[in-house]
Order: C-alpha cells, then sequence, then structure tokens
C-alpha cells in the first residue's frame, strides 16, 4: 500500500524511528446512506501516531470521537477512510484472523469496570480467554492468571472468584491483567480511570505508569480530564467534534495552550486550591467561550467557530489545517 | 454512591471486599459463595429463586409426580385404558373406579395418567423447538448486523401467519402426527422468543466484555456461546416453563376439536371433550381431567413466574407505605424535639433558610448504621461542600435531608433542623411539604429527573403548577422564566422538546429548572456535574453561584472533585466512613488540610499538580473505604493511615482544629501540623515510610 509513503501532515512528530501505531487522515462514519453521509463524521480526518514506549493521551468532549478512534483501532468500529497501520503494516480493514494474531499485541482496558467483565465467567477464566485462544495450556494459562494479578496486586486465588465480589478499582486492576497477560506493546485505555474514586484511580494510574516503565508498552490513553492525561502521557491529542484541534507534548499543551478550544477545555478544569481555582475561573469568564449548547458549525468550517470567542467569516466557510505552532500543532487560522 | 443495605456476601480473604455500589451482580446476590463454574452459580441462583416461593415447589412437586405416576403406569393402574366395565358406564368415584368412568366405562385415573406422559413430552417438543429456534436465530441476528435485517423481516412473517389455520394444514397435510405438529407449532411460536430474545442479545452483545473479548480474536461463535447465551439463561428457563404450559393448553384444544391422538388412545383434550357430550347428564366427567390439566398449567406458571422474578424487582427510591405509616406513627408519639432546639426562634421570617444538622445518624432498619453523628450547617446564601469517597455516606446524608432516603434505610438519630422544624422527625405528609417547595434535589443523572415520556414543557409547567398553584398560561410564562434563568437561550423552544432531544448539559439546566420551580430556599446537589463534560461543569458552576448570589438560596453540595469543592463551596465537610472527619471554610481546609483523609485525597488529585511538577507516581491510599459492619471502634482510617499510632484506636472526637471554626477527628492533627508530613506518595505499609521517606526520591513535596 502506499499509504506509508504518504507525506505526514503533522510533520513534526517524525521520529528517526518507525512509529507502533500509526493513524493518517481517519474518517469513521456512522450509519450508511445517502442520510449517514450528509451528517458529520464522528471521526474527521484525524492523524496521529504512537512511538514504541510512547504513551499518547486523546481528550475532548463526549462526543468529540475519542473512543471512535480508539475503537476503530481496536477493529470494533469500521474505518470509512484513511488508514491505521500497526508496526508498519496497514491493520485498516484487517481480517477477524489477522485481527486476532494482532489481538496479543494491541489490547485494551475499558472505561466501565462493571460491565468490562463477564459477571458470569471467574476470573480466571476472563483472564486465560485471550491465552486460550493462542493455543497456551490450561494449566499454563492458570498461572500466568495467578502471576498476573499477583503483578496487579490481587491475591492469586481470586482466580476462582467472580467480577461482582470485588470493587471497582480491583476490577480494574484486573482488566489491565486481562490486557497485559499476552505481553501486549500497545494498550488503548478508553477512559480507564474516570469511574473510579480518586485514591483507587491514584493507584491504578500508577500501575499503569509502573508496567509501562517495567515492560516498555506504549498506551494511547484516552479520557475527558486533561490533568489525568498529563500525568500518563508525553503527547496529548486535543479533539473536537471529530477533528484535532491541537496535539503536542503533554506539558506544553497544558500549560500554554494555543487552540481557543484547548485554552477552554484547560480552563474549566478545576483545581483544588480556591484562591487559584477562582483566578482561573475569572481568567475562564474572560475567555468568552460561548455555551457548550450552541449549534453544531456548518459544515466545511473550523468546528469550534460556534463557540470561539475569535471567530471569523474565514473560520466559518474554511477548515484550518494543522500547522506547527511553537513546540505543538494548532489547527485555528489565528493561533 | 449508596452503600449496599443488604451487605453482599464477602469471601473471607481480606483483598476482595466487595463494593457499596448496590448493584451487585446477579452471581453474588443470590448464590453468596463462588460456584464451581458459572453454569453451576446460574444453576445455583435458579434453584435458590425456585424454591424461596411456595407455589412453584408445588409446581415442581406436581410435575414430578406427573411424570413419575404416568411413566411407570403400567405397573401400578388398576386398568388398561382400553378395559370396558360396561357395569359402571358414567358412573362417580367409587371404590372399584376412583375418579369414576366415562361413556364407554373406561377407568378415568388410569386414562389421564396413562395420557400424561404423551401430553408433557410433546410439550416439552414445542419448547424445545420453540425456544432452541428462538433463541439460536436471536444470537445470530444479535451477533451480525447484516444477518438481523433478514431474520427479522421472516420472524414478522411468520407472526403475522394465522397459527391456528396453519396448525390444521399441517393435519391436513400430515394427518395427527402429534409430535410433528406440536414441531411445527414450536417454530411458529420461536417468532416470538426471537424478539423477546433478541432485545437481551444485542444489549449483550454491546457490554464491554464482549468488546473486550473481540479484541482478544474470540470468533463470532465462541462470543454467542461464552459471552451471551450464559446471560441468556434466565430468560430461556422463564420462557420454556411458559410456553410449556401454552403448548399443553394447544394440544388439548387440538385434541378437543378432534385432532387428537388416535381415537382409543388417551389425550386429555380427547377425554374434555367426551366430557362436554355429557356435561348435562354426567357433569362429574369433566372434572377429573379438567383439574388435572388445570393444575398442571398452573404448575408451569407458578415455575415460570418464581424463576422470572428479578432479585433487586423491589428495590425503590422512595420509602414504602409501611416505612412512612411507622416514620408517621413514631413522630407522633414523639413530641418534637424541634420546639426544644435553640434555632426554632419562631419569629424567624418564612424565607429564611437555615439548615443545621445536629449529630445525625443514618442507618439500615435494625441493622448497620451507614452515618454516624454527622453535624453542620448550612447559612442562607451559602454553599455547603460534602466531599469524599464513594461509599462514605455523602448522598445518604443528603437524602435525609429531603427524606428521600431508600426503603430499609432511616434516620436513628440526630437533627435535621430546618427554619427550626426537625425533618429527621417529620411525618411524611410534612415533608412532602418541604419538599421541592423549601428544599428541592438535583441528582447525578438529570435524565433521571425527567419522564422520557412528556416534554420538557410539560413537566415543568405541572411542577410550577402543583407547587405555587398557577394557572396553565401563568405556569407557562413562568417556566419560560426559568428555564432563561438557568441560561437557556432558546426557552422556546426547549419547552416543546423531549428530554431525549436534549443534550446532558441541557438537560441538568431544565433539571435544575424543575427544581427551582417551587422557589426551594436550599439546593440539595448530589453530584450534579459528575456527568458532564469540564466545560459544561464549569457553566453548570457558574449558574449554581449566580443563582445563590440572586436568590439567597443555600446548596448542599455533595461531590467527590475537590476542584469542583475549590470553585464553589463556602464550607467544607470531609466525610469519611459515615462521619465527618474535618469541616471548615474552604480555603482552610483546601490549603491547610489537617486530617490524613482530607491530605491523601488531595495528594492523589491529578489536578493538585501542574504539568511541571507532576510526581511520578501519584499518592494513594492503601486499601479501601470499609464497609459499615467492618468500621473500627477507633479511628476508621485508621487501617490505611500513613500516621497511625497506638492513640488511633480509641474513638477519636471531632475537636476544633485552631483555624476559624475549623474541626478535625484527628489524634495526630496537632503533631501532623507542627511536623509538617506530607502524605506520600508510595504504597508500601506505613510502618516503613520513614525508610522510604530517606531512600525514595519520588516522595511528594510537601505543599505550600
Amino acid at each position: 500500500m502506499s499509504i506509508e509513503t504518504a507525506v505526514r501532515q503533522d510533520g513534526t512528530a517524525q521520529a528517526p524511528e518507525q512509529p507502533l501505531l500509526d493513524v493518517v487522515d481517519l474518517v469513521v462514519r456512522y450509519g450508511r446512506g445517502r442520510k449517514a453521509a450528509a451528517m458529520p463524521a464522528a471521526v474527521d480526518g484525524v492523524s496521529f501516531s504512537i512511538r514504541p514506549g510512547e504513551t499518547v493521551g486523546l481528550v475532548g468532549e463526549s462526543g468529540s470521537g475519542k473512543s471512535t478512534i480508539g475503537k476503530a483501532i481496536l477493529g470494533l468500529e469500521k474505518c470509512s477512510g484513511g488508514s491505521v497501520s500497526y508496526n508498519g503494516t496497514d491493520i485498516t480493514h484487517a481480517s477477524p484472523a489477522r485481527r486476532r494474531e494482532l489481538g496479543g499485541e494491541l489490547r485494551a482496558v475499558f472505561q466501565d469496570p462493571n460491565s468490562s467483565l463477564n459477571p458470569r465467567q471467574s476470573i480466571g477464566a476472563s483472564l486465560a480467554e485471550p491465552l486460550r485462544i493462542r493455543g497456551v495450556a490450561a494449566r499454563e494459562a492458570r498461572q500466568r492468571a495467578e502471576d498476573m494479578l499477583a503483578r496487579v496486586g490481587l491475591p492469586g486465588e481470586a482466580v476462582d472468584r467472580f467480577p461482582g465480589q470485588f470493587s471497582g478499582g480491583q476490577r480494574q486492576r484486573i482488566a489491565v491483567a486481562r490486557a497485559l497477560i499476552c505481553e501486549p506493546k500497545l494498550v488503548v485505555c478508553d477512559e480507564a480511570v474516570s469511574a473510579l474514586d480518586l485514591s483507587t484511580q491514584a493507584q491504578v494510574l500508577n500501575l499503569l505508569a509502573d508496567l509501562r516503565d517495567e515492560r516498555g508498552l506504549s498506551y494511547l490513553f484516552i479520557a475527558h480530564d486533561i490533568s489525568v492525561v498529563q500525568f500518563l502521557a508525553q503527547r496529548v491529542v486535543v479533539l473536537y467534534r471529530g477533528q484535532v484541534m491541537e496535539s503536542g507534548p503533554a506539558a506544553h499543551v497544558t500549560e500554554s495552550p494555543q487552540h481557543p478550544f484547548t485554552q477552554a477545555l484547560v480552563a474549566a478544569s478545576p483545581v483544588p486550591r480556591p484562591a487559584e481555582q477562582a483566578e482561573r475561573r475569572q481568567k475562564r469568564e474572560a475567555l468568552g467561550v460561548r455555551t457548550a449548547a450552541a449549534a453544531a458549525a456548518a459544515p466545511g468550517g473550523c468546528p469550534f467557530s460556534q463557540r470561539c470567542p475569535l471567530a471569523t467569516d474565514l473560520c466559518r466557510t474554511e477548515r484550518p489545517a494543522l500547522r506547527s505552532v511553537g513546540a505543538s500543532d494548532v489547527a485555528c487560522h489565528y493561533a | 454512591m449508596i452503600p449496599s443495605i443488604a451487605p453482599a456476601p464477602v469471601p473471607a480473604t481480606a483483598n476482595a471486599e466487595d463494593t457499596g455500589t448496590g448493584e451487585a451482580t446477579p452471581a453474588s446476590t443470590a448464590t453468596g459463595r463462588p460456584g464451581p463454574g458459572p453454569k453451576a452459580a446460574v444453576g445455583r441462583i435458579q434453584a435458590h429463586r425456585l424454591f424461596a416461593a411456595p407455589g412453584a415447589v408445588a409446581g415442581v412437586l406436581w410435575l414430578a409426580a406427573l411424570v413419575l405416576a404416568s411413566l411407570t403406569a403400567p405397573w401400578w393402574l388398576p386398568y388398561k385404558t382400553e378395559d370396558q366395565d360396561f357395569a359402571a358406564i358414567l358412573s362417580g368415584p367409587t371404590a372399584a373406579h376412583w375418579l369414576g368412568t366415562d361413556e364407554l366405562g373406561r377407568d378415568l385415573l388410569s386414562r389421564i395418567f396413562a395420557a400424561a406422559a404423551g401430553t408433557l413430552g410433546t410439550s416439552l417438543i414445542t419448547v424445545i423447538v420453540g425456544v432452541g429456534l428462538g433463541t439460536v436465530l436471536a444470537m445470530v441476528a444479535a451477533a451480525g448486523k447484516r444477518t438481523e435485517g433478514p431474520i427479522s423481516r421472516v420472524t414478522e412473517v411468520m407472526m403475522s401467519l394465522p397459527g391456528t389455520v396453519i396448525i390444521l394444514a399441517v393435519i391436513g397435510a400430515v394427518g395427527t402426527n402429534i409430535p410433528v405438529v406440536m414441531a411445527i407449532l414450536g417454530v411458529l411460536i420461536s417468532a416470538g422468543i426471537y424478539r423477546v430474545m433478541l432485545g437481551q442479545a444485542t444489549a449483550l452483545q454491546s457490554q464491554l466484555y464482549v468488546d473486550a473479548a473481540k479484541v482478544d480474536g474470540v470468533s463470532t461463535l465462541g462470543i454467542s456461546l461464552r459471552h451471551v447465551l450464559p446471560g441468556l439463561n434466565n430468560t430461556i428457563v422463564v420462557q420454556s416453563a411458559l410456553i410449556f404450559a401454552v403448548g399443553m393448553l394447544i394440544q388439548a384444544g387440538l385434541a378437543f376439536i378432534g385432532f387428537g391422538p388416535p381415537i382409543p388412545q388417551p389425550s386429555w383434550g380427547g377425554m374434555i371433550q367426551g366430557a362436554s357430550q355429557h356435561v348435562y347428564d354426567a357433569p362429574w366427567l369433566m372434572v377429573p381431567t379438567g383439574v388435572v390439566l388445570a393444575l398442571t398449567v398452573l404448575a408451569a406458571n407458578a415455575i415460570g413466574n418464581a424463576l422470572g422474578k428479578a432479585p433487586n424487582a423491589a428495590a425503590s427510591h422512595l420509602p414504602s407505605a409501611a416505612d412512612r405509616r411507622r416514620r408517621a406513627a413514631a413522630s407522633a408519639a414523639a413530641p418534637s424535639t424541634a420546639a426544644a432546639a435553640p434555632s426554632a426562634a419562631p419569629d424567624e421570617p418564612a424565607t429564611a433558610g437555615r439548615l443545621s444538622v445536629r449529630g445525625l445518624s443514618v442507618g439500615v432498619d435494625g441493622g448497620t448504621p451507614l452515618v454516624t453523628e454527622v453535624s453542620f450547617d448550612v447559612e442562607q446564601g451559602t454553599v455547603l461542600g460534602l466531599v469524599g469517597e464513594s461509599g462514605c455516606g455523602k448522598t445518604m446524608t443528603a437524602l435525609s435531608l429531603l427524606g428521600l432516603l431508600p426503603s430499609g434505610v432511616s434516620a436513628s438519630g440526630g437533627q435535621i433542623l430546618w427554619n427550626g422544624r426537625n425533618l429527621a422527625a417529620a411525618a411524611e405528609n410534612e415533608l412532602a411539604g418541604v419538599r421541592g417547595r423549601e428544599i428541592a434535589l438535583i441528582s447525578q443523572e438529570p435524565m433521571r429527573a425527567l419522564d422520557p415520556m412528556f416534554t420538557v414543557g410539560y413537566q415543568l409547567v405541572s411542577a410550577i403548577r402543583r407547587l405555587r398553584s398557577m394557572g396553565k398560561a401563568e405556569a407557562r410564562t413562568e417556566a419560560l422564566g426559568l428555564l432563561e434563568k438557568v441560561g437557556i437561550v432558546d426557552a422556546a423552544r426547549i419547552l416543546t422538546t423531549y428530554p431525549h432531544q436534549i443534550s446532558g448539559g441541557m438537560a441538568q439546566r431544565v433539571a435544575i429548572a424543575l427544581a427551582l420551580a417551587g422557589r426551594p430556599r436550599l439546593l440539595v446537589a448530589d453530584e450534579p456535574t459528575t456527568a458532564l463534560d469540564v466545560t459544561v461543569q464549569a457553566e453548570i458552576l457558574s449558574l449554581l453561584r449566580a443563582l445563590v448570589k440572586d436568590t439567597g438560596m443555600s446548596v448542599v453540595m455533595v461531590t467527590h472533585d475537590l476542584g469542583v469543592v475549590a470553585d464553589i463551596c463556602d464550607t467544607v465537610a470531609v466525610m469519611y466512613a459515615g462521619q465527618v472527619v474535618e469541616s471548615g471554610r474552604t480555603a482552610n481546609i483546601l490549603d491547610n488540610p489537617r486530617h490524613p483523609y482530607t491530605l491523601a485525597l488531595l495528594a492523589a488529585d491529578p489536578h493538585a499538580n501542574t504539568a511541571e511538577d507532576m510526581p511520578e507516581r501519584l499518592a494513594t491510599i492503601n486499601g479501601q473505604v470499609p464497609q459499615p459492619k467492618d468500621w473500627p471502634g477507633g479511628c476508621r482510617f485508621v487501617a490505611r493511615c500513613q500516621f497511625a499510632g497506638s492513640a488511633c484506636a480509641a474513638p477519636v472526637p471531632l475537636v476544633p482544629s485552631g483555624s476559624d471554626d475549623g474541626l478535625v477527628r484527628c489524634v495526630k492533627a496537632d503533631e501532623l501540623a507542627v511536623e509538617g508530613l506530607a502524605w506520600v506518595a508510595t504504597e508500601v505499609p506505613a510502618h516503613r515510610v520513614p525508610d522510604i521517606l530517606e531512600m525514595d526520591s519520588t516522595v511528594e513535596k510537601d505543599r505550600p
């Protein structure tokens, strides 16, 4: 395929080594037929790449398409356009058999610890399932399940219990164990900690960080909370209505956001220091970003133009391309 | 949020505490102990439910007896089915014929039991074909988007076919071959079963664990068999029991109109048909067969009902009628303690809003306490934050302010003084007058407050009319005003929309408008922004702040987000395991926390750090919030605290913390403040902390 030789749009992220995951101009539309084609795409021309050992965060509001991107990479959602390459090979429309081979290297941790484990399967059966389809003997699979549970801080005898007997945080640890049991290279974490309480969230975040350092894992860390993302990610991609608004080094994007939407997103995240929060609130109100309930932007223009305080006629008619501003890539005519 | 009222059984190991979410899965609610495998667990749930209902037990016994009697009939029946006793034609029960005889002098008892096996067996064919086919079709349709359309169209055609006509046509073609006829009936019934199963199978297919299995590379068949079919088990069993009864009735009906087994062979329908010809001269003839058929159908239905009963069907957010009666009786019996309260100034204006909670305890009726000795004050026009992790009693405390505790849970002590009135001891009708008019609630899920069947306008207008006794037109104007007040620009259009047509943020605004309909003086907001995007959360918080400023309303804000507390709360009460562990002014508590739990929460919050000083590891708190039944006698945080010592084993009182009117519940609070200790980022037990402090460089920096 010619995808690998295609010119990268976000050229700044170019690395000498081959990216582990390369997403180019990904488009995902829901539904079929003329009516669906008239609707804005759930994911509209998104490109980014993940290097081996790197964590990339995807942030955005609900409906920004961040989970859809994760699903498209995992093959759970059909791509309508663009390509996804893993380790240099195109997996955009990989066959189920190819997916099964990939399933060991490309894994996922989902949001809801209550429904990401089959309540009718024992923990051992859930953990062994990915190994068993790869032909690992039952006894060895069970041993590896016990070892992995010990690694995420749960007793080995948990293999015989059912998900209902564990707390949310413990279930999320089990989900992490399930994802890591067949030594993956890339893990898609879709809102993996957002359903957890603060202390448990910190435990799972630490666990993810430790496992990454220990095994050289790459994560695609999808979350709505930019502070959680910045703890784990080296680079952040900010999405709005299916399009990339800004991408760049995590610290840079959160400390000096360039795109008006990123500015609004960062300013809206409250900090637990009352005096500083009051300042941030004033800053946020001064930004003048219009309410989230504003109507969707006309197709063709910048998707944020209806809410943006800086929007002009140009923004409403022409979609801005991603361009380098400082260390980040920003899709704004006026950044 | 709501701790489980009847705690699910917990395994012995310390590391596997059950959650307090109250939504334990069937596997843990019903079985108690893990079964050796999923199948055994499911089997045991159903067995458990089956034997809890006396009707179902009787049904099982009846069916078992019938099958046993029928299969062993040749050995014990007094007569052959064709034996004729011309001396006793159409007789009632006699010593020779216990259930009497028919028009040919044949023994009814013998014929009924001889016919039973055939009737039950052929009904089973209908069950196997109908439920089997329906389930398989549903699983195939749910597994692939492309298969669902054709299968659904075919079943729709099947459902629109006149079943009786088809069966009669089949009988015309193949004769009265009962097994074939019953199998065809099964095929016709499978269309209905498919409809029932499809919804469930589709829901199961959309579960995250199915996605996880797909990522693993599990085949479609594997997913259907391992992840979808076990979830359908319950429905399959229930439907089978009901279809079994239907099969028997239809079979009897066919025999009644003459399409039963060949004539000398006995069948229940044929016997009823024979009896119907002698209904005037020998009415008894109808009774034995009719009763046996009716009992068998009832037995199958009773079993189906018992298996189909949802385990948590009785759970409700409102107190049950019995609770309300009991509470009303209790408050009538005990003289209201409110009169003695110092704040019960009779000349206070009705519009004032002061809430003073004193020593409030909430618990399961006659059992575990969930909230103990909680005290806080909310001055008019201020916002109080109730903050803590799930399972700490925040929501229970908030709901008790409105008398909306779940059934089986009630305020067991203390006072909720609202403008001097003690709501903790108020009767339900008194609370109903307060609810909505003086104290209103907004919940985490705005959609829960809105009925999907009615437009926003209808719901808002009827709430205003009910709470403020206004005319329709006047209420509509008021509704428009309310929507504008909560920041909705095109209020007139929103009035005509249904809840599902608006976004989550918009729905929360509407829910707030609904809460404001009765002009409350106190708003209880239970995690009002947790389900919303941060940008929308910021807008809703600004809205609440403006409402407090403009109307002088007070707010009790339940949240787990310390950032939200910093943004909007004037005072804060940090709750842990059903107690207030620290309270005071927001700035004092967040900038200078005194209790180790507050300290730990702040250290674990990634929002507390900027990108530059983001630590390599976040601080965590070992273990989790203990279940109410496991609360220790002393400090309840002791097992998770990095600073715990021997003094912490004794009960700890809430004492002044030294800053303004702050209170803290920790014996070491002063010591910690003096030494300026911070909660460190490690998961090791507390006694190893000093070593770690010396050798580990990832220790979190002291907070300014």
